[in-house]
């Protein structure tokens, strides 16, 4: 399995389940995507679409225990799902890191941040204290921390939300990771903080040459700087493509219902937005056939019961682009360009 | 940090002059006559009136108050125009006169024994409370924790005197595993003294410990949802190290609190434990006192106890600001 | 009706005393959470209230319902002069004016039926709606998209976008004619946050209710808005019509705002330029001299440092707080280096500044000027 052609983080049919009281949970079902070193990938979906679990999986944090784990994540070469959770720990936090939503909960409040980073750095690299506060020192410098050296002596509530952030991407990147997930890094900032943390991550990315996966919900971040955009409804991968393709091109009813529903900050389109009618799914009973069929309003063009009995497979549809949907291409290519078109300004 | 300290010193006097005030008057109330005690059979109105006046329990409740005030920092003397005076230097917290002897030596003397009987059961309570409740809080919702939990319920549940009986009658008397307790300091029979101590810490410690085991596994169960545990194990850190050093340091907050209030409160005797097993400590010179109605002596014993609580209230908060950096002194 | 506004806000001012813990609670200062704020929102019309976390948005909305006692200033509701009025002299306020809370899992009492919650304003006036409370909180579930069926429900078994509707729900049973909306659709989904935002504009016009709508999503804002007002650390810093505020904003401040923003539109976004602010927000116990802004201000001048600049309107519908305001950046064009084509306000004692500063602003605006943000994409 050593073949050449794997992409540096390759992730195949990902299912990941948790038994619970009320019945047992699909939190993701059957995720595929990949990824190189120096790209960003967005994982877009609403609230319990299974972003978070999916990242969790991959970096190996969801306990055997609680949840079940099907599939392959393979990272250079080598498959988490197989190998023992200590093998998974030793990648943790040297080949793969991870920067959480509240900087505010997620650093530890009893220990100095030169602290917490250094201990990152002794676990992963055989240095003495000294070496690896300097380490630490250097890299809080690096993501533009004031003054590191007095800084690295204080706590995490001294310092204020973007700095915290930035301290948690200090973390994470301090043992050069070659994947860093992001799991909607931003959504607990301002705006104006949170354009610093994203210039951020992108420069250091493009240092170390880091493959990037950034959860968000916010389709303005995913315009600004992914390369490639996987979009999740209930657990599944339901649309997968470049960003282009995304907001241009995109296929899937359900990423299309996404783009009418978001107001634009340049652009008053219509008096009134167009959104997804109803509720997502609850991921104990999800509906046997598409999982967007409740709320989709193109499924009869499909006609029948497809939509609501059979599952659509993802289709390939070009190079880079899958669509997981029961239309054929030409409706798909239609009611795309009616969307986007309106999107981007046009009139409907 | 050290202004604070002096702050919290003074209101702490504060507190101790109010609270002696309040044990005097209190205790000035009771029906109980301490002249009366002080006179053995033959009695007369005439011996209770004189010792009355020799005591100085004729005088006014703030004036005796006050001369108990001014005996803390001077000394005071007992009956001073009588043939024997009765001399008590400072601070003289007392006297007694039904055991002739100075209340802070009664209390001087049982001191050790509480402090080690105390001590020991602390230990043993800590330990067994802490791991097991850590252990429970990992194993949540398997069989382990649910039986660890289950004990600690019975442990909770079973009174001390009760457990303290069975083990006497069993381990001392029936099986002879252990020779009947008597009470030598460690320093002249280390054996002995083990021997002796050995039971009484692992009865008081059996509560105590249950009730650790439930505070810490909740504790902990609480700490390890904490995103700053997630962020622990992104970082590659072992469980081991996750769980004994992020978790456990966080969660300990609660427990420290705990703790203190529970050691100064057991320096203030547990009177159960030593009457059960005949240790000289302050527990038993308590009982002994309340059936004698000693009042000095039963004065003496609240303030100590008191001071204790005090004390461990300002260490504990010491303690809180040194764990969490969080909390500000002032 | 006279054109006498619904809501009339004059320099309200909300402070927070601080205090140290402990027994003895000595005062450490105080937090001027809204600091001289004025504002009038017109009958049928939404005002959007923007600004980062902490600027004073929820405190002002807040202090407008009198949830909390302002320190100083003047509310007038519908001609009434509502500052002073105590908790008794409220009750009837209430009619008038009702509140609509971000989170909509704390904002509802997870032990009473949705029924019971819909139903509670009517109880507190004392209201007895014709054809019985029941017909009437049906009729309202279904107003705002719920099942009436669902009426014996509780909040736990409803999502957060049905829960934000019970909300709505509670809120225009009284019919009121303003209603303060604080983040309403912040903790929602994209799609689910379309549906509110479009439930609240149908209310509008249906009820010709008023909004306040307290957001930090100036997309959202723009969708619903009329007129929009910016604020930092206490202070509105400018407040314009929605087409104004968007294309044309002034204040340096705004300008960062929107352009920290990304668009969902990947050539767009590319071509933006973007100013990114230094720095995060000071704190409101210390805030800075002068102009509040100036420690991120990417424009300020030493003026800015000692000199507090006043709220003036520079246009009709435009006013503005700022010493060297934007009249020559075309909003999505690059800066020319920070100071490029500095106009300078005049300084206070100069007589009639709003005329002179709309003259200003038309000549330094002598380019093309876009009608909307980053303009037509073909345009260079
Ligand atoms: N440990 C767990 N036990 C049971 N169910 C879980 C567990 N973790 C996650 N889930 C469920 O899995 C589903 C997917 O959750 P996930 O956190 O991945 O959503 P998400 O896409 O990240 O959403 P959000 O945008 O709200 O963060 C949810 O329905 C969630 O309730
Ligand atoms: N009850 C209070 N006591 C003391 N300070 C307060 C209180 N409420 C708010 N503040 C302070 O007043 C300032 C303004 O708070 P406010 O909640 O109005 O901000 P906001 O603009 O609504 O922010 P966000 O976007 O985070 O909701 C903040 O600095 C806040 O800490
Ligand atoms: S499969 Fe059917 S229901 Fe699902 S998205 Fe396509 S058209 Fe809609
Ligand atoms: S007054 Fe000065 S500091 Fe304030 S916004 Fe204007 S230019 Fe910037
Ligand atoms: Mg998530
Ligand atoms: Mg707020």
């Amino acid at each position: 399995m050593s073949d050449s052609t794997r992409a540096f983080l390759d992730v195949r049919d990902l299912t990941v389940s948790f038994p619970t009281e009320g019945g047992l949970v699909h939190a993701v079902e059957g995720v595929s995507f990949s990824i190189e070193r120096g790209e960003t990938l967005a994982i877009v979906g609403e609230s319990g679409s299974g972003k978070s679990v999916s990242a969790q999986a991959i970096m190996g944090l969801i306990n055997r225990k609680a949840g079940h784990i099907s599939g392959e994540v393979w990272l250079n070469g080598q498959n988490i799902v197989a190998m023992s959770d200590d093998d998974v720990r030793k990648l943790r936090g040297s080949e793969m890191a991870m920067i959480f939503q509240d900087p505010m909960s997620s650093l530890h409040p009893f220990y100095k941040i030169g602290a917490q980073l250094s201990e990152a750095v002794r676990v992963h690299q055989k240095v003495s204290k000294a070496d690896a506060k300097a380490q630490a020192i250097d890299m809080l410098g690096r993501v533009g921390i004031p003054d590191p050296k007095s800084r690295a002596d204080t706590y995490p509530h001294q310092l204020s939300g973007g700095m915290r952030q930035r301290v948690m991407i200090a973390m994470a990147l301090i043992n050069s990771p070659s994947l860093l997930i992001a799991d909607e890094p931003t959504t607990a900032l301002d705006v104006t903080v949170q354009a610093q943390i994203l210039e951020l991550i992108a420069s250091l990315q493009s240092e170390f040459d880091t493959a990037v996966v950034l959860i968000t919900h916010d389709l303005g971040i995913v315009a600004d700087v992914a390369d490639d955009v996987a979009v999740m409804y209930g657990g599944r991968l339901v649309e997968r493509a470049n960003v282009d393709d995304i907001f241009y091109r995109a296929q899937m009813p359900y990423t299309l219902g996404l783009l009418s529903s978001v107001p634009r900050l340049d652009q008053v389109t219509s008096d009134r937005l167009d959104p997804i009618p109803g509720n997502p799914p609850s991921p104990i009973n999800l509906p046997p056939g598409c999982v967007f069929q409740p709320r989709c309003s193109y499924s009869h063009l499909v006609g029948g019961t497809t939509c609501e009995m059979q599952r659509p497979e993802l289709l390939q549809i070009n190079a880079d682009h899958f669509v997981r949907c029961h239309l054929d291409e030409a409706e798909r290519v239609r009611i795309s360009t009616e969307v986007t078109h309106v999107f981007h300004g046009g009139q409907a | 940090m050290s202004a604070y300290v002096v702050r919290r010193v003074l209101s702490m006097l504060l507190l101790l002059l109010l609270l002696s005030l309040v044990v005097f008057i209190l205790f000035s109330i009771l029906p109980t006559d301490p002249a009366r005690l002080t006179c053995g059979k033959a009695c007369t109105p005439e011996i209770i009136e004189a010792n009355r006046h020799r005591l100085g329990l004729d005088l006014p409740v703030m004036q005796q108050y006050w001369e108990f005030l001014k005996g803390l920092f001077v000394g005071r003397t007992y009956a001073a125009n009588s043939p024997d005076p009765i001399n008590c230097s400072a601070p003289c917290l007392g006297y007694s006169f039904r055991r002739r002897e100075e209340v802070l030596i009664l209390i001087k003397d049982g001191l050790p024994t509480t402090i080690w009987l105390a001590l020991g059961a602390f230990v043993f309570w800590m330990v067994a409370g802490i791991s097991l409740g850590v252990y429970a809080a990992i194993r949540r919702g398997t069989w382990r924790d649910k039986t660890v939990m289950s004990v600690s319920l019975v442990g909770y549940s079973l009174p001390s005197f009760f457990i303290g009986l069975l083990a006497i009658f069993f381990i001392i008397i029936k099986w002879n595993l252990l020779p009947y307790p008597s009470w030598v300091p460690p320093q002249e029979n280390p054996i002995g003294f083990l021997q002796t101590m050995i039971l009484p810490w692992i009865i008081l410690a059996i509560l105590y410990a249950a009730f650790y085991m439930r505070l810490t596994r909740n504790q902990m169960l609480e700490v390890l949802g904490e995103d700053y545990i997630r962020t622990a194990r992104a970082k590659g850190l072992p469980e081991r190290t996750v769980i004994g050093k992020h978790a456990l340091r966080a969660g300990l907050t609660p427990i420290v609190t705990a703790a203190g209030l529970d050691l100064a409160g057991l320096l203030g005797g547990a009177i159960i434990i030593e009457s059960l097993f005949s240790l000289p400590g302050i527990g038993s010179l308590a009982i002994s006192s309340v059936n004698d109605s000693d009042l000095p002596v039963i004065v003496g014993i609240t303030l100590v106890t008191a001071t204790f609580i005090i004390v461990a209230n300002l260490i504990v908060d010491l303690l809180y600001a040194a764990i969490d950096p969080r909390v500000r002194l002032g | 009706m006279s054109d006498q506004p619904l809501l009339r806000v004059t320099d309200l001012k909300t402070y927070f005393p601080v205090k140290s813990g402990g027994l003895f609670r000595r005062s450490l200062g105080q937090v001027k959470a809204v600091d001289g704020v004025s504002f009038d929102v017109n009958a049928g019309e939404t005002l959007g209230l923007v600004g980062e976390s902490g600027c004073g948005k929820s405190t002002t909305g807040r202090s407008i319902l009198r949830l909390i006692d302002p320190t100083g200033g003047r509310i007038e509701l519908d001609g009434v002069d509502v500052t002073d009025l105590s908790k008794k002299e409220l009750v009837p306020f209430r009619r008038t004016a009702q509140m609509i809370f971000q989170d909509p899992y704390n904002a509802l009492n997870p032990r009473h039926t949705v029924g019971s919650i819909i139903s509670g304003p009517f109880q507190v006036q004392k209201v007895d709606p014709p054809g019985g409370v029941r017909a009437a909180v049906q009729e309202l579930m279904e107003r705002v998209g719920l099942n009436p069926e669902h009426y014996n429900r509780y909040p736990s078994e409803f999502s957060g976008g049905q829960r934000q509707r019970i909300g709505i729900a509670r809120a225009i049973a009284l019919r009121p004619k303003l209603i303060v909306c604080d983040e309403p659709v912040s903790a929602l989904d994209v799609s689910i946050q379309a549906q509110i935002v479009n439930l609240l504009k149908d209310l509008q016009e249906d009820f010709g209710i008023s909004y306040l709508f307290v957001a930090h999503d100036l997309s959202v804002v723009r969708q619903i808005s009329q007129r929009v007002a910016v604020m930092y650390l206490g202070h509105i810093v400018e407040l314009a019509s929605r087409d104004v505020l968007y294309s044309r904003p002034l204040h340096p401040y705004t300008h960062a705002l929107l352009s920290a923003i990304p668009l969902p539109d990947p050539d767009r976004q590319k071509q933006r330029e973007q100013i990114t602010l230094n720095g995060d927000l000071p704190s409101p116990m210390n805030p800075p001299s002068g102009c509040v802004f100036h420690t991120r201000c990417f424009r300020a001048q030493d003026r800015c440092k000692v000199e507090i600049p006043e709220l003036v309107e520079v246009a009709p519908g435009h006013v503005l707080a700022c010493h060297f305001p934007m009249t020559d950046v075309v909003i999505g064009t690059r800066i020319e280096g920070p100071n490029s084509g500095l106009v300078e306000m005049p300084h206070r004692d100069v007589e009639a500044p709003s005329e002179v500063i709309a003259d200003m602003a038309e000549e330094g605006l002598g380019g093309p000027v876009t009608a909307d943000y980053v303009g037509d994409p073909d345009r260079d």
